[in-house]
């Protein structure tokens, strides 16, 4: 069939407001980035602290655990140690440089499991519906029931300690929310119309699945897992400095708070630098994930 | 069979294209309480649609329009009722399968917003319907940009656009033009043009129109809108809480209904013209909850003329002129609405 008609021009044909031909989503998205001052300067930061603590045996001047205890708790600027020693004498800054490597694998791999593992039980529950729905969903309610710190606590209790145990326990906590915000955006996905219109071409479920679903769920997923990383990269430490995680003398940062604590009135500002580390990682975490989301929703 | 051919007629001119039996859908509702409730979206329709007719339904908002086209479009299954297409019987041995009913008959959503998939292309968009069915990328392709052209949208402009780059009257082209893209030969319009400006509604109506003619289409249109109705249909359902009120033709509908919800809602509705005399009410009030419908006549809690006769027995749909029928006792001598005493409110 070649239609030549060319009936009832569009009197609203406006040109569509963006100039260039070959504009997809991503393009528009990355646009709408680049004028987000805010996340793009804690991307930057994000980055930096990556790569800082990625080649840290290249950049730290000292090893993690060489001190000396005669040279311990030295004030910040001290020549030879930028930010100081600690409690047994050892540099601050190579601490922190070595510490950031064990926080931040500690942070972001049981949200990456969660996201894997959650995200398809979620996609699952919301794309399927009805009773399989349920079954799922009244599972993850009792998970969900339990605040996550003291469910992380619980469980990293019964494992032992260790960062093995460490990532499983934080993994389980993390499962529940990322299945709930899964199933509650693949059920609105599979609702709008151009799903059932889908539907109402005779298209097999996974096709929806593959064009449909997926490209639309798994962007906000994703947004919703990166927005929890701070949150465990917090909750980690918060295990190490009971004790439950890391064990010394490996340095993690909330370790090095609990550990640092008896300086507290000594040297406070070197006690309180792992602590402003998980701060300031867990911020930009969540203002590059806010940015994302603003940034995905192209509507607005 | 390559769904590239037009699916010819095979129940001739007289065969309607659809036939509508004893439609029924509950929606099972509950609570821990309120115990199991349903709600009553749709409960009972028969109709039929002729070739190359539109079909209008008309009602207020929750009255189970969308219900029923979805059940039309076999979206969601039906609790009771069955649909013959061109004679034959839709998903059962013997008649129609699904997958071939569903080529035959597609929809055009409210919302052209949400009727699109934000991440594909409107090239894409209306080329998935093709290639799900096996056409050749390059040919669904090729379709695709001859509807667009179609439909009045220049496809070196638009094929490669995203949804958010259009404007609602343009997104509503493109959803047209999806719905055409399976050479379909009925279309189920939701309340096409409610969402849009009314300079581009009447664009928009004039298309459908133009495309009718174009492709020989049957068009089953739903709108609360009576004067898009009126502008666009050969024949006028009029549903109240999931039932028929009134049908007929749509001069008859028009210039002498029969059901008082009808004339009430034709009073109700906003006149270009001030010389029409308002002899009815407008209507006044929210309808009853389908949950829990009122006895009878689903209409006598609004209805002007009930008397108890309306509360206790339910009115058939009688006949009261050619093709033209009415749900309501007022309309036949025996029914004995005459001797009935007025419903006290
Ligand atoms: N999935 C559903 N579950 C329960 N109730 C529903 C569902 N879909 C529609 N309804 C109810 O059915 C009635 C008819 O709805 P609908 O068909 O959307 O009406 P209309 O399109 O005429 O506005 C409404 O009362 C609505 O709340
Ligand atoms: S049957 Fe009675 S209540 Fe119903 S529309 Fe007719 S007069 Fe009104
Ligand atoms: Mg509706």
């Amino acid at each position: 069939m070649t239609t030549t008609y060319s009936s009832g021009i569009a009197e609203d044909a406006a040109p569509p407001k963006v100039a260039e031909n070959d504009d997809t989503y991503w393009r528009a998205v990355g646009r709408r980035l680049m004028r987000d001052k805010v996340t793009l300067f804690c991307g930057a930061i994000l980055m930096l602290m990556a790569a800082l603590i990625l080649f840290a045996p290249l950049v730290a001047p000292y090893g993690p655990t060489d001190g000396s205890i005669v040279r311990r708790l030295k004030p910040i600027g001290t020549p030879g140690h930028l930010l100081g020693t600690d409690e047994l004498g050892r540099d601050m800054l190579s601490r922190l440089l070595h510490g950031g490597r064990y926080s931040w694998f500690v942070g972001i791999t049981p949200v990456a499991i969660a996201f894997l593992v959650g995200g398809s039980i979620g996609i699952i529950a919301g794309f399927a519906g009805g009773k399989i729905n349920m079954a799922i969903m009244r599972v993850t309610d009792v998970f969900y029931a339990f605040p996550s710190v003291l469910l992380a606590v619980a469980v990293s209790g019964s494992l032992g300690a260790g960062i093995a145990n460490a990532i499983m326990s934080l993994t389980i906590v993390f499962i529940p929310p990322i299945i709930r915000v899964a199933e509650s955006v693949t059920t609105g996905v599979r609702n709008l119309d151009y799903a059932e219109a889908a539907r109402a071409t005779g298209a097999g479920a996974r096709s929806i699945v593959v064009v449909h679903i997926l490209p639309n769920v798994l962007g906000p997923i994703f947004v919703y897992a990166t927005s929890l990383v701070g949150v465990s990269m917090i909750v980690a430490s918060g295990l190490s400095f009971l004790g439950l995680g890391i064990k010394p003398p490996d340095p993690e940062w909330g370790l090095m708070l609990n550990t640092l604590r008896s300086a507290i009135y000594s040297q406070p500002m070197i006690a309180t630098l792992p602590g402003i580390c998980i701060f300031m990682t867990s911020v930009c975490f969540n203002f590059v994930s806010d940015g994302l989301r603003t940034a995905m929703d192209v509507r607005a | 069979m390559s769904d590239t051919q037009q699916i010819e007629d095979r129940g001739g001119p007289a065969q309607p294209l659809l036939i509508v039996k004893g439609l029924v859908k509950h929606f099972p509702i509950g609570s821990v309480f309120t115990g199991k409730q349903v709600v009553r979206a749709v409960d009972g329709l028969d109709f039929t649609i002729d070739k190359r007719e539109t079909l209008g339904i008309v009602g207020e908002s929750g009255c189970g329009k969308s219900t029923a086209s979805r059940l039309i479009m076999s979206l969601i299954a039906p609790t009771e009722g069955e649909i013959v297409f061109d004679g034959d019987l839709v998903g059962a041995a013997g008649g129609i399968s699904l997958a071939e009913y569903r080529r035959q008959v597609q929809m055009v959503f409210q919302d052209s917003y949400s009727s699109l998939n934000p991440r594909l292309t409107i090239e894409e968009s209306i080329a998935y319907g093709p290639k799900v069915h096996g056409t050749p990328h390059r040919e669904a392709g090729e379709r695709a940009r001859d509807l667009l052209q179609a439909v009045g949208l220049a496809p070196r402009q638009y094929a490669r656009r995203f949804p958010h780059e259009l404007s609602g009257g343009q997104r509503q082209r493109v959803n047209i033009a999806r719905a055409l893209a399976l050479r379909p030969r009925l279309i189920i319009l939701d309340e096409p043009v409610s969402a849009l400006d009314k300079s581009v509604e009447a664009q928009v109506l004039n298309l459908l129109l133009d495309l009718k003619e174009q492709f020989g289409l049957t068009y089953l249109f739903i709108s609360h809108d009576l004067n898009v109705v009126e502008h666009v249909a050969d024949r006028v359902l009029v549903m109240y809480l999931g039932k028929i009120a009134e049908l007929g033709p749509v001069d008859d509908i028009f210039g002498r209904a029969g059901h008082p919800y009808t004339r009430a809602l034709l009073a109700s509705r906003p006149s270009m013209d001030p010389t029409r005399r308002r002899t009815q009410p407008p209507l006044v009030g929210d309808p009853p909850n389908p949950i829990n419908p009122p006895s009878g006549c689903r209409f006598r809690t609004r209805c002007a003329l009930a008397r108890e006769i309306c509360a206790e027995r339910e009115p058939g749909l009688y006949e009261i002129g050619a093709g033209h029928q009415a749900a309501c006792h007022a309309t036949q001598a025996d029914s004995g609405y005459g001797d009935s005493r007025r419903l006290a409110a």
